[in-house]
């Protein structure tokens, strides 16, 4: 059966395939490898054992001569799991969390990080020099000087006591770079004192410290110490909070269920802009891939018949599509500005181009055609050529004009053609984040309301709302990205179900 | 044999979506790992890198470890934050003091214990600025503030109000020798950061302070009375108005209209120099002034600031770095010639005030500089307060714009 399936080439060669086949299963166990390590050191026992029977099946499917399909479609589906698929439920998990600014990690790192913010010094207490020492066992200890007297002292857990000597017997002093390898033991050591404990700054000097804040986990509360205040764990918010409603910043991330989701139906500053956004969006979007699809074609069939000096025509044509967006977008945005901008200086006018709400949806839009004409006008050349020339000479004979032979049959063709495209331009310029953000920034905003410009798209709208006010909010974001998700998912869906009935006539 | 593949690629599918899930997680700690012993790992932009490096090798050899220094170019602050709680974060980090406030609610930083004398090394402005919730989160090597650079050429004398400001101004535009009156950046959605000075000037403030002298997000001053008369002062310099003010005029070409010569005055800080020396131009520095029988312009402070990272895996080390070693003068008048901003180290300034007319120059204008807000509520201010600037810049009610601006910066600060 493989006999029959391998081609007259491969057999012509079977060294050579059996190198390549060995170079490149030889990566993939190299690459298991590299990545097994940090996985077993991670104590991730259900990554490894993924990654071992990934690489397993891998192995086996490309050194047996059976299951010939899914050696075809294996790879691609491996690619689009690891770049498709497993970010969208990523996304949708991080959707049902609070996770963002204040809530990133776990409870047990909020809880550590309110204890050691509460470490403060002792007022009035002194300042030691500090040598990091270990006993002959390799305990640690810390060797302090009082600079005021000179006393030495050799602090442990068990206390602090005089130092019979400079290290005394039995204490070994660490250099940097050996007691650097014990950092975190360091960090953590506290010789205990009246008045709390002595603990480094560094690896030289050393101060008597207090943590004020604690927590009691038989109570799930954080204690201040000094004023009384206890702060309770609030499991459904991911934070301490105290009776009288204050939070400690420091909270950790939990699952918050259909909070993001019903915060952006129901909060009203989102929904009342929302509606208005969402019409400008399908506007910004029709008239973006409209535009450079009319431009574009015209253009392609412009230089579809005989002239002179044709492909010079169409490379200063498809310059556009060849400079990087991103710097080209800036560059409109100060071709627009309305004192130094190039356009009020040639045309000699003073309009407020990104001033006022028309402008500068107009203005946006002349960009966006100028970007994205030449992609269309490539595509309509290749689909153009691809029409055979029969079909042209067929209605010519008879009796069709130029205009209602393009109409009746060379336009329908092309849009079986390129539908599916226009529709993947849609679906691209529907959530066409950079060519508002370094362009208008979504502005101009009206005098009362910042929070929504006249050029806003739903994409630029809701990165505002979940980064532009109190830090970075994933959680809230994802399920806005959710919600953009599938109002572009219908949109597709309805139109390539309507390019299909199309098909259905032409072809 | 459908079936059986349609299983195999099933299987694989799984093993590969679980690998990717829980290898994307471990991979990076792994490499850290290796830096563990007496390594230093510190992260900061590419110019202080490239400043950096010659003492950290210095601190190396006499400590007996390796120091690596890695340039972030970009968004600093986010990557600082998702590589520390994946755990292939630095151990330490320089940055701008006005990230405190997020860093610590996201337990990314820890405190430093500075002596006394080390603290009274340093400027007391600075010092203020990196103290949070009463503790100091990071040691400070350089401060900024916003000053007036003039034209000498063009105009003289430094104005002593925005009033005497606005009439050389609009004197040389008569003239023809100008075509703008001051060069204050705005652009369409306005600049906090540059409006500030002005807007206390005129009596608004943006945060109340409570009585630990720190900032008290409970006490929002955007939509008081005292903001909405600044704002509508600002409406009176604007396009409407005296026409100083233009939204027009943005981060990107404001230097460049002074250097042109095109405009007298140049609200900027200390990163502007550079290049108005290499323009040739006659200049000089002075604070931006305010109204008349106005409070004083006070511009914000910006202090750069060495932080240790709470998930760094040298914490010992990085604690010895920061606080025994950044606040020695050497280093701090090493990074100063790497980009000329005031140090914060008071024995540092000495030694390059000297070398440097234009250092004391900044420093005065800074002279009564507040520390920019570092508490996690700022960032709900920005926005809005900018887009309320630009407003009124072209000509907007000054009342409801301020009005509507606090609603936004209340809702939605937590």
């Amino acid at each position: 059966m493989t006999a029959q399936l391998e081609g007259p080439a491969t057999r012509a060669l079977p060294v050579l395939r059996h190198i390549i086949r060995i170079l490149l299963l030889g990566t993939v166990a190299a690459v298991a490898i590299w990545a097994a390590f940090p996985l077993a050191e991670g104590r991730h026992w259900t990554g490894l054992g993924i990654l071992a029977a990934t690489t397993a099946g891998l192995l086996y499917l490309y050194t047996t001569s059976r299951h010939i399909p899914a050696k075809y479609l294996v790879p691609g589906t491996l690619f689009l799991i690891v770049f498709q698929i497993f970010p969208v439920l990523y996304t949708a998990s991080t959707a049902f969390t609070n996770f963002g600014d204040g809530h990133r990690g776990s409870k047990a790192d909020a809880i550590t990080a309110i204890q050691t913010a509460s470490v403060t010094r002792v007022p009035g207490s002194t300042e030691y020099q500090l040598k990091i020492v270990t006993k002959g066992d390799g305990a640690l200890a810390f060797l302090i000087t009082d600079p005021a007297t000179g006393q030495l002292s050799i602090g442990d857990s068990a206390g602090l006591r005089p130092a019979g000597g400079n290290p005394p017997p039995g204490y070994t002093v660490l250099n940097a770079g050996q007691a650097s390898a014990r950092s975190r033991e360091i960090t953590d050591f506290a010789v205990p004192t009246a008045a709390g404990a002595i603990r480094s700054a560094g690896l030289s000097r050393a101060y008597e410290g207090t943590a004020v804040r604690a927590y009691d986990q038989a109570t799930d509360s954080i204690r201040d110490s000094v004023s009384g205040k206890v702060w309770k764990a609030d499991e459904g918010a991911g934070a301490f909070v105290a009776g009288d409603g204050e939070r400690l910043a420091q909270g950790w991330r939990v699952n918050v269920g259909l909070a993001n989701f019903t915060r952006a139906l129901t909060d009203d500053t989102i929904s009342g802009d929302f509606l208005r956004t969402l019409v400008w969006n399908f506007v910004f979007a029709t008239a973006s891939t409209g535009g450079t699809f009319l431009v574009g074609m015209a253009f392609a069939i412009a230089l579809q018949g005989r002239m002179r000096l044709k492909g010079l025509y169409r490379i200063l044509l498809v310059l556009p599509y060849a400079m990087p967006s991103f710097a080209m977008l800036l560059v409109w945005r100060d071709l627009f500005n309305t004192d130094f901008g190039l356009i009020n200086n040639v045309l000699g006018t003073n309009v407020d181009w990104f001033g006022t709400g028309l402008t500068a949806q107009f203005a946006v839009l002349l960009v966006q055609l100028w970007l994205g004409y030449p992609y269309m006008f490539l595509v309509t050349t290749g689909a153009l050529q691809a029409i055979p020339g029969e079909l042209t000479d067929a209605t010519r004979v008879d009796g069709a004009g130029p205009l209602q032979a393009f109409r009746a049959v060379k336009l329908p063709l092309l849009l079986v053609a390129l539908t599916p495209l226009l529709i993947s331009s849609f679906a691209f310029n529907f959530n066409n984040f950079n060519a508002i953000y370094l362009t208008t920034e979504g502005g101009p905003f009206p005098a009362d309301n910042p929070a929504n410009g006249a050029t806003d798209l739903l994409i630029t709208y809701t990165y505002r709302l979940a980064f532009g006010g109190s830090g970075a909010q994933y959680g809230f974001a994802a399920a806005i990205s959710i919600f953009i998700f599938l109002i572009v998912a219908v949109v597709s869906a309805v139109s390539f179900r309507r390019t299909r009935a199309q098909e259905e006539v032409y072809s | 044999m459908r079936i059986r593949t349609a299983g195999a690629i099933a299987a694989s599918l799984l093993c590969l979506a679980g690998a990717a899930a829980c290898g994307s997680k471990s991979e990076k700690p792994a490499t850290g790992a290796t830096a563990s012993n007496g390594e230093l790992v510190i992260w900061a932009d590419d110019k202080r890198s490239a400043a950096l490096k010659p003492f950290a090798d210095k601190f190396g050899q006499e400590n007996g470890v390796t120091v690596t220094i890695q340039a972030i170019s970009k968004d600093q602050q986010t990557t600082f934050l998702t590589a520390s709680q994946q755990g292939s974060g630095p151990d330490v980090m320089v940055g701008a003091h006005d990230w405190i406030g997020n860093l610590v609610q996201n337990g990314a930083i820890d405190p430093v214990q500075l002596s006394d004398e080390q603290k009274n090394g340093i400027q007391p402005g600075a010092i203020k600025a990196v103290t949070f919730n009463g503790q100091t989160y990071g040691v400070p090597y350089a401060t900024e503030n916003l000053g007036l650079i003039r034209n000498a050429e063009l105009a003289p004398d430094a104005p002593a109000t925005i009033e005497d400001l606005v009439a050389t101004g609009k004197k040389l535009k008569a003239e023809k020798k100008v075509s703008e009156i001051l060069c204050l950046q705005s652009g369409q959605n306005g600049d906090a950061y540059h409006a500030y000075p002005l807007y206390a000037s005129a009596g608004g403030y943006l945060f109340g302070t409570t009585s630990t002298g720190e900032y008290d997000a409970k006490d929002l001053g955007v939509g008081k009375a005292g903001s909405i008369a600044a704002f509508e002062k600002l409406r009176a310099l604007g396009e409407k108005g005296d026409g100083a003010l233009k939204r027009s005029i943005t981060t990107d070409n404001s230097t460049a209209t002074f250097t042109g010569g095109k405009c007298p005055f140049l609200v900027a800080g200390p990163w502007a120099t550079a290049d108005v020396k290499k323009a040739g131009i006659k200049y000089d520095i002075s604070p931006v002034p305010g109204f008349k029988g106005g409070k004083e312009a006070t511009p914000f402070l910006g202090v750069q600031t060495f932080y240790v990272a709470s998930k760094g895996r040298n914490k010992a080390l990085a604690q010895e770095f920061v606080t025994n070693y950044v606040t020695t003068a050497d280093l701090a008048v090493a990074l100063y010639r790497a980009e000329p901003r005031p140090p914060a180290l008071t024995a540092a300034l000495e030694q390059v005030k000297g070398q440097d007319p234009d250092l004391a120059k900044w420093a005065d204008a800074g002279r009564n500089a507040i520390p920019l807000p570092a508490i996690p509520a700022m960032a709900a201010v920005w926005e809005p307060f900018g887009k309320a600037e630009a407003a009124v810049i072209g000509g907007a009610d000054a009342r409801s714009t301020v009005e509507a601006a606090a609603k936004t910066i209340s809702s939605s600060i937590k």
